[in-house]
């Protein structure tokens, strides 16, 4: 087979999407992303010369709202429904922050 | 070895719209925490976002300030992240196509004008806010979801002291459109910095080190020339310098490393599905030009080559629209021009800095105040007489009235002064003969007998002007 993903990439995906995979679950994973990719790269058969790419699947164009602020008055529903509040905030574990970027 | 340093400059400015840019929540500050949320804030299943109108428009407005392109058919695009801050695990920012390019700023440090390009400008959400204890974090909504506009600086900027001058003058372009505060300390511009240096001759660029949320334009200055240093210092040594991010820290005035950067961050950035694609048509360019108030730069010129006051003057008026605008109105009513700037930099700077409030927050008017100059200028009070006047019209009170009625008015008539005048030369027929014997001294006393006699009502020019004629008999 020829590799278009490597176990390595496919760890650094997982964990870009904060999941845990074991060294033992990692040719299984890598095999089937590798297959997905190729059915990805069928794709690239389909002739796009002088198409414009697409951003959105949508034909809307300027769809907008003007600029007034409402009150949907959701603030106590809303943290009725997060799993743990404190004095109106959301109370998390203890957060790290691993990129340091979000101080 | 000499070198030569590049500074790149990302700085994020607040909109003061009235709601978020994807949802209707106010934008308010101060509120409790969460109280300006909704669930499309939230980033609960099912919601979909709308584009708010105001942003774009302040999008383009600014763009238009900062003599950018702007892009005919901008989208978003997804940023993906994980952290508690953002509830949808993605920003929805601009990346392939920013809402504005190319533009530039002008410059000038040790007198020579320089232009900083802008690479881009885009228009994006920004986070939540999270507070860590020891045994929790907590998260605040609120600001999720408040209008950013970010603009990236092209690497023109040579010196800590171009990256002031760039900063200055864009937080001054930002203002003038109104679309923001864009005050450091309230949080509502913010900077990034990034420096690299280089051997002189040297193509390619050195490794970039990069500073993160510093808090005020002069600690950008410092920390950038720290680095300048220490950058130096290393490859002078035969060092390397890593691709990293380091802190600035106020009181030891040094950078300190924060952490290694290995490989670029990997955003993952795709066209946001959500939101349709914006057309923005050279009518609404157009219109939006029109609204564009006239820039500082602008007004300096008119100031200086017009009105005939200083640079320095200038540039302190321009610091913010609302001042300009004032002064503006000063010299309408017609103020002079000198005056109305010494005061607007003297008492009333003094005054906004005591009671830490904006200009537009106050009881000061421009008409007051032009009135008060107005009667100095025509030696009705004197300006030690303008302090108290100046008091009452930080209170709102009629300065003509407020002088009438303190019975302040300054005695210019000749008619009124005459008897004294006569009365005070009887008196003091020592200092008479001392001024005719050319003792300078001798009409300063008797000034200052009239002074009393009048209680400190007298206008001095005219007193010395008829004291002189008098004796001159």
């Amino acid at each position: 087979m020829t590799e278009k993903i490597s176990e390595d990439q496919v760890k650094h995906v997982a964990g870009l999407a904060k999941l845990k995979i074991d060294d033992d679950q990692l040719p299984y994973f890598t095999t089937q992303l590798d297959k997905i990719i190729g059915l990805f790269e069928t794709l690239s058969e389909v002739d796009t010369e002088g198409v414009e790419p697409t951003s959105s699947v949508t034909d809307q164009v300027n769809v907008m709202r003007e600029d007034v602020a409402e009150d949907w008055h959701q603030q106590q529903a809303l943290l009725d429904n997060a799993p743990d509040t404190q004095d109106g905030y959301i109370r998390t574990p203890t957060i790290i922050d691993e990129s340091g970027e979000n101080e | 070895m000499n070198f030569q340093t590049t500074i790149g400059l990302e700085v994020h400015v607040e909109l003061k719209t009235n709601s978020k840019i994807f949802s209707p929540s106010p934008v308010e500050f101060g509120d409790t925490p969460n109280a300006n949320t909704n669930v499309i804030d939230w980033g609960y299943p099912g919601v979909l976002p709308t584009t708010n109108k105001g942003v774009v428009h302040d999008g383009i407005m600014a763009g238009l300030a900062l003599h950018a392109q702007i892009e005919p058919k901008p989208h978003f695009d997804r940023k993906n992240y994980f952290y508690p801050d953002n509830p949808k695990a993605y920003q929805i920012t601009q990346s392939e196509t920013p809402i504005a390019h190319d533009g530039w700023v002008e410059i000038e440090v040790d007198g020579k004008k320089k232009k900083i390009g802008i690479a881009e400008m885009h228009i994006e959400e920004d986070a939540g806010k999270n507070t860590h204890a020891a045994e929790h974090s907590y998260v605040d909504l609120n600001r999720q979801g408040t209008p950013l506009i970010e603009i990236v600086s092209k690497p023109d900027i040579e010196s800590p002291d171009e990256a002031y001058a760039y900063l200055e003058q864009l937080r001054q372009i930002v203002q003038f459109t109104g679309i923001s505060d864009v005050k450091m300390e309230e949080g509502s511009m913010r900077v990034d910095t990034n420096i690299s240096i280089r051997p002189l001759g040297q193509k390619e660029y050195g490794t970039k080190v990069e500073m993160k949320n510093i808090n005020s334009f002069n600690y950008v200055r410092k920390s950038l020339e720290y680095e300048e240093q220490r950058q130096q210092r290393v490859l002078m040594s035969g060092g390397v310098i890593q691709q990293e991010t380091r802190r600035f820290d106020e009181t030891t005035g040094k950078t300190e490393l924060m952490r290694v950067k290995e490989g670029s961050d990997d955003y993952r950035y795709f066209p946001e599905p959500d939101l349709p694609v914006l057309e923005i048509s050279q009518d609404w360019i157009d219109q939006i030009n029109e609204e564009l108030p006239e820039p500082p730069a602008k007004r300096r010129e008119h100031y200086v080559n017009e009105l005939g006051i200083t640079d320095y003057d200038a540039m302190v008026i321009t610091q913010t629209k609302e001042m300009s605008d004032f002064y503006d109105a000063m010299i309408k009513a017609g103020a002079d021009a000198k005056l109305a700037a010494n005061y607007l930099q003297g008492d009333v700077n003094a005054y906004l800095n005591d009671n830490q409030v904006d200009l537009q927050n106050t009881k000061i008017t421009p008409d007051h105040l032009a009135t008060m100059i107005k009667l100095i200028t025509d030696g009705t009070i004197s300006s030690k007489m303008a302090k108290k006047v100046f008091k009452a019209i930080t209170k709102g009170d009629d300065p003509k009235a407020f002088v009438e009625e303190k019975g302040m008015v300054q005695l210019s008539d000749p008619a009124k002064l005459q008897p004294i005048v006569d009365d005070v030369v009887a008196a003091n027929p020592q200092s008479v003969e001392d001024f005719h014997n050319g003792k300078d001294r001798a009409i300063g006393f008797l000034v200052g007998q009239i002074m009393k006699q009048t209680h400190g009502k007298a206008n001095p020019q005219v007193v010395n002007k008829m004291l002189k004629e008098s004796m001159s008999k």
